[in-house]
């Protein structure tokens, strides 16, 4: 009997997805270009130029980059980035010195210099484009952040 | 004149400089003068046309020590491909203009032909082993030149600050007024760096 009941739901419940599909066609971010077809290109964005740091939405959240970073090299011989954001370059280059977190390793030992699990920047860190959000959302920045 | 002969007898190089030294009965001065300044241009050109043919992009990277490694990297960089289209070439930073300079670097090049013979850095993990040497030695030219070779096409004077972005402005106020010179700031501007944890140990991860 139960398991005929579920039966029963799951047919309805599919059933009625299937109808409302067929009535509202999918758009998806390509539009109504056809699969077969090839959808124009967006135009290209430019990062954004050099500008003062970006407020931060949640606390935990790794701060965006707020300059360009084209051909700053981040390799096992050098890292681009430490050269204005180590604890021992960031005074004469003026820049945010990257924080403790930086230095712990995965068991949270604090280690002597960055932490190999935070070397490369750009896994986290991300300069903007001046771009819309592709799909609307009201994501809202914390209170303890904005203070409302 | 016999006597200094007499001197001369089993020195060649002294018999030679006496005939040398002896005037032209055969030929007029007017022919001497003609033939020497014709040759003069022939060599004094030759010479230069011979620079000049070492002083261009193909020929620094006809050899595969150059073109497999600097040349690969610096196709990345601004110098290469911008939105102007305007570069610089090897020579561009590598050769001073000034005919002096240039000379000058010409002959250390010697040096690096025999490094070429020798087989010094002909492959990747041997040309990786010296870079930091290499570096340094343009480091230190260009250190005590005030970068000559930049700003033969950049010039602090003739930037406008306004146009450039905020870090730079910041920077290069700073830099100029603490009389910093491009290399100090804009080291690995064409090629990648080599392992620089000896030489800043806080940008590069080390032994891990
Ligand atoms: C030439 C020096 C320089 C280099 C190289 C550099 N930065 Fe920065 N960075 C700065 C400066 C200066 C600021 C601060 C901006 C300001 O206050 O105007 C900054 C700000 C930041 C911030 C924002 C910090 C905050 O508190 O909001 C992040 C994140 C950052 N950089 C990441 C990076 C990463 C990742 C790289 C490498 C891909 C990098 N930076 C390379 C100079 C540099
Ligand atoms: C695993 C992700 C991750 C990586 C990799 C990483 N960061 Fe961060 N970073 C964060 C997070 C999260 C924060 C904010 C919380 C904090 O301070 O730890 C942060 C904060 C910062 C800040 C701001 C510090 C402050 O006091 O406000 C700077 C600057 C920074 N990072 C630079 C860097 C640089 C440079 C690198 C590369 C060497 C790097 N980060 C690598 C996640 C990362
Ligand atoms: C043959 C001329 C020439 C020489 C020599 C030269 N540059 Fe440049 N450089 C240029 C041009 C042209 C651009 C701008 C390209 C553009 O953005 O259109 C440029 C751009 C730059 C930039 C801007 C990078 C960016 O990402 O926007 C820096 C930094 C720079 N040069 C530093 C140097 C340094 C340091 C040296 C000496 C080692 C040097 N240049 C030698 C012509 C030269
Ligand atoms: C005190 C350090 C410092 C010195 C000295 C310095 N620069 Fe810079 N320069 C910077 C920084 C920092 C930036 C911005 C970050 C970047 O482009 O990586 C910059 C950016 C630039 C740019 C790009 C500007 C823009 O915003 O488009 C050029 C071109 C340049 N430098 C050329 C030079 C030349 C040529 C010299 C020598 C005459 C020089 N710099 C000396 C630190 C310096
Ligand atoms: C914009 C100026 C510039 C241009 C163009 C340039 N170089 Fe360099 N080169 C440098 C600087 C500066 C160094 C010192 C190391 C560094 O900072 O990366 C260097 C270093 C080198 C070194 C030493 C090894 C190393 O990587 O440090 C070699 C070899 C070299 N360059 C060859 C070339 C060749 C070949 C070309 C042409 C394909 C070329 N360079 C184009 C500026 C330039």
């Amino acid at each position: 009997m139960m398991k005929n009941i579920t039966a029963i739901a799951v047919l309805l419940v599919t059933v009625g997805f299937g109808t409302q599909l067929a009535a509202e066609p999918i758009s998806s971010l390509r539009g109504a270009t056809d699969i077969d077809q090839d959808s124009s290109a967006a135009a290209a964005k430019r990062y954004n130029k050099d500008e003062e740091p970006i407020a931060r939405d949640y606390v935990q959240q790794p701060p965006l980059i707020p300059h360009k970073i084209k051909n700053y090299r981040i390799n096992l011989k050098s890292n681009k980035c430490m050269s204005c954001h180590s604890w021992s370059n960031y005074r004469e280059a003026n820049a945010t010195k990257i924080s403790q977190t930086h230095f712990e390793s995965r068991d949270k030992n604090v280690l002597a210099n960055v932490s190999a699990r935070r070397y490369f920047c750009t896994q986290c860190h991300v300069p903007q484009v001046g771009a819309e959000p592709l799909v609307e959302n009201s994501f809202q920045p914390v209170t303890a952040i904005t203070g409302k | 004149m016999s006597k200094n002969t007499k001197e001369c007898n089993d020195m060649i190089l002294c018999r030679v400089w006496q005939v040398l030294k002896k005037p032209s009965v055969k030929y007029s001065l007017g022919t001497l003068l003609i033939v020497g300044f014709i040759s003069g241009i022939v060599f004094w050109g030759g010479f230069n046309t011979a620079m000049e043919m070492t002083n261009n992009e193909e020929f620094c990277i006809s050899c595969h020590e150059m073109e497999d490694n600097v040349y690969q990297e610096y196709k990345e960089t601004v110098h290469y491909s911008n939105r102007t289209g305007v570069r610089a070439t090897c020579p561009d930073c590598h050769v001073p203009k000034e005919w002096r300079h240039k000379v000058i670097r010409k002959i250390q090049a010697s040096n690096e032909l025999l490094h070429k013979a020798l087989g010094t850095i002909d492959t990747r993990e041997k040309f990786e082993a010296k870079r930091l040497k290499l570096a340094g030695n343009v480091w230190r030219a260009m250190e005590a030149t005030d970068s000559r070779e930049c700003r033969n096409c950049h010039n602090f004077e003739f930037m406008d600050f306004t146009e450039q972005g905020r870090r730079a402005v910041q920077a290069h106020d700073k830099g100029i007024s603490a009389g910093k010179t491009c290399i100090d700031c804009h080291k690995g501007i064409a090629h990648e760096l080599p392992d620089m944890h000896d030489v800043d140990p806080g940008s590069s991860i080390g032994d891990i």
